[in-house]
């Protein structure tokens, strides 16, 4: 295990608890995009330098760090919002919610039957923090482009515990796993726009028409 | 050689009707792409085991679930001919390209052999039916569009969680966190067993997202309510039955390594839950197109059941999923029409649709008592067969409660329909003239009907071999 593969999954848990704590959404994308560029070091870090390492390097380093933060910025433009005002529940709590997961997470990971190589790893308990933290930003925001944040922290969560397959996934697959996320942020870019012609807000609690 | 044709043809036209300038001629690569894509379908259907490198094959399941999306896509590509016509001045490209596509990835997504694979092409739908839902531009339809993105994408994100984890059970046995599907299946007795069960949970709770298995169905009337007719026919038939595609490989893995009664444990709460959840939420349904997505609700359960119980009750689930696909088709594209005529999609704005619009009402009406099970149509024989099947396995009371809540559907479901459709007409609504009953409009649902029929007085011996031969799939191998 490097050393700083280890720094690096510190760095992410600093980083799901500032962006859970935090309102400005250009802050959040660029948040996000350090949160999954730094991500992108660790299959090389954990599995070393090899082609198919240094290929998910580059894909993921250029859609996670470069192209979906450009794509967010985009669409923040477009809706001209700077802030998540009053979120369901509020920043405080969201941070006390998160810190609690995360010392919830490393309490689980200890008791899960893993490999030996994995006992001490920080890979699973972070993997579980993050996972969590995607998930409070999808249910504690209002605003749609914080959700497809949240959404991406989640996904981010999900990339951690694949590098323990990183060897066994075809370069192939991964590819289109990035590609598939890369249009899904591509297509929530304009729904969100959309939502913010029809409503004049991207407060998604307007989105209520639509009941029994 | 022939796999790769079936997933690319359609992408190739979908590029072509993206290119094509004219609004007026594109629609007519519809039809072209689906009919060019079920001669191949029926090609690889009737050659033996096709097999294409270790990302591609067909098996019985992939066979049967790629016959009902080809088919269904097919009727629907007529239907969207007489669509579109009626829809003149829309711009349509990016709703044919992406109707193009999206048969391109379900076809994908039926032969994948790769647990990835199958992950990558099932988001891929969500994402391009995402601008089909949205096709009528209103604050209805974004907010309905919205919620099927963010659930569908969230869900699908767990279901890839369980994939990982499956790899990981496999990376504690003699799996090496392999995902290609048959080497798991070589595999999956020495995988470790709570990462497994881990794992199929997850699966579950994604794929069964976006399958619409109760309490995950939330986006499901949304989404089926405010989308076109022909995409809800397409996602209510064809999306569903690919998403349960991907949930019946997660349990092949789970009966090889000895988990099957788990897994089946997990889809028959499931299973049963959305029975009893569209059998409440259908009654007093005013929306005719809500009340069709919580129908879906009702047979993915009915799915999810018979497939938990094995047997001659796994027989009758692969029976009924080619019921379900076409019957829908058929009634989501016959409330399409009707949804056009009068412009809405409230019982109590269309009473007495019957003599106003009638080949179109009675095809709704016809197709109402097909898919609630009423004889002669298939899947009166496919829900009969599950029943059987419940009884001989000994499940007395679930074959019971299965069928109180097929009882409470079909009169929550009539409650709806018959006024729509009975009695006297309303006031001539003011656009009425816009819309009639053409041959385009009603040939295919029509065409679907009569097969819906056929397959309840008489199965043809190829197709109850397919059946047989999928359902076989999912039983533990001796």
């Amino acid at each position: 295990m490097h050393p700083l593969s280890n720094a690096i999954l510190l760095f992410v848990i600093l980083l799901n608890f500032s962006l859970l704590g935090s309102s400005r959404l250009a802050a959040c994308i660029k948040l996000v995009a350090i949160q999954g560029a730094g991500l992108a070091l660790l299959p090389v870090l954990m599995h070393g330098w090899t082609f198919h390492g240094v290929i998910l390097l580059a894909g993921a380093f250029l859609l996670k760090g470069l192209f979906i933060p450009w794509l967010l910025f985009r669409a923040l433009r477009q809706v001209q919002i700077r802030r998540e005002i009053e979120p369901r529940i509020g920043y405080i709590t969201t941070l006390m919610l998160g810190a609690l997961t995360t010392a919830g997470a490393f309490l689980f990971a200890d008791s899960l039957p893993l490999l030996a190589e994995h006992q001490r790893s920080l890979i699973i308990p972070v993997s579980l923090s993050t996972l969590a933290s995607g998930f409070l930003m999808l249910i504690t925001r209002r605003k749609a482009i914080t959700q497809v944040l949240g959404y991406l922290m989640f996904e981010n969560g999900i990339f951690i515990f694949g590098i323990l397959l990183a060897e066994a996934m075809p370069l192939m697959i991964e590819a289109g796993v990035l590609l598939d996320m890369l249009v899904a942020t591509f297509v929530m870019g304009i729904v969100v726009n959309h939502i913010n012609n029809e409503f004049s807000t991207i407060n998604t609690e307007q989105l209520s028409l639509l009941r029994e | 050689m022939l796999l790769y044709a079936i997933i690319l043809a359609p992408l190739l036209f979908a590029l072509g009707a993206a290119l094509l300038p004219a609004d007026r001629h594109r629609p007519k690569l519809l039809p072209t792409a689906a009919f060019i894509h079920l001669i191949f379908v029926f090609q690889a259907i009737s050659t033996t085991p096709t097999t294409s490198g270790e990302y591609l094959g067909l098996d019985a399941l992939s066979r049967l679930i790629l016959l009902v999306v080809s088919l269904l896509f097919a009727a629907i590509a007529v239907y969207a001919l007489g669509y579109f016509r009626q829809h003149r001045g829309w711009s349509n490209r990016t709703f044919i390209a992406c109707l193009l596509i999206f048969l391109g990835v379900m076809s994908l997504a039926t032969m994948a052999r790769h647990l990835g694979l199958v992950w990558v092409a099932v988001e891929a739908t969500t994402l391009v039916s995402a601008p089909l839902i949205y096709y009528n531009h209103n604050r209805f339809s974004i907010e309905a569009t919205w919620k099927y993105l963010l659930l569908g994408s969230v869900g699908i994100a767990l279901a890839m969680l369980g994939i990982f984890f499956m790899g990981y059970a496999g990376l504690q046995g003699a799996g090496k966190g392999i995902l290609q599907f048959d080497y798991m299946l070589a595999a999956a007795p020495s995988y470790s067993k709570p990462w497994l069960r881990a794992g199929f949970v997850f699966l579950l709770v994604g794929f069964g997202t976006k399958m619409g298995l109760a309490p995950l169905h939330t986006w499901k009337p949304d989404a089926y309510g405010e989308a076109p007719g022909l995409v809800g026919g397409l996602l209510a038939g064809g999306l569903t039955s690919v998403a349960f595609l991907a949930i019946l490989r997660a349990m092949q893995i789970m009966a090889a390594a000895g988990e099957l009664q788990l897994a089946r444990q997990a889809l028959l709460s499931l299973g049963v839950c959305s029975l009893l959840f569209a059998a409440l939420f259908v009654i007093r349904q005013r929306d005719i197109k809500r009340m069709l997505a919580y129908s879906s609700v009702e047979h993915m359960g009915l799915l999810a059941i018979g497939v938990s119980i094995g047997g001659t009750a796994t027989f009758g689930a692969m029976f009924h999923i080619m019921n379900n696909a076409l019957t829908k088709g058929v009634l989501f594209m016959a409330a399409g029409n009707i949804h056009r005529f009068y412009g809405s999609k409230k019982v109590c704005e269309m009473q007495g649709s019957l003599s106003v619009l009638p080949l179109s009402s009675a095809l709704f009406l016809v197709g109402f008592l097909a898919i609630t099970g009423s004889p002669p149509f298939g899947p009166f024989l496919s829900e009969f067969t599950m029943l059987r099947g419940m009884v001989e396995e000994g499940h007395y009371l679930l074959a019971g409660v299965v069928l109180l809540l097929l009882a409470m559907v079909f009169v929550g479901m009539s409650s709806t329909v018959l006024p729509a459709t009975m009695g006297p007409p309303l006031e001539k609504p003011p656009d009425a003239d816009a819309f009639r009953d053409s041959f385009l409009t009603t040939a295919s649902p029509l065409v679907l009907l009569a097969v819906v029929l056929c397959l309840g007085v008489w199965l043809p011996a190829p197709l109850r071999d397919l059946f047989t031969q999928a359902a076989s799939l999912l039983e533990v191998k001796p």
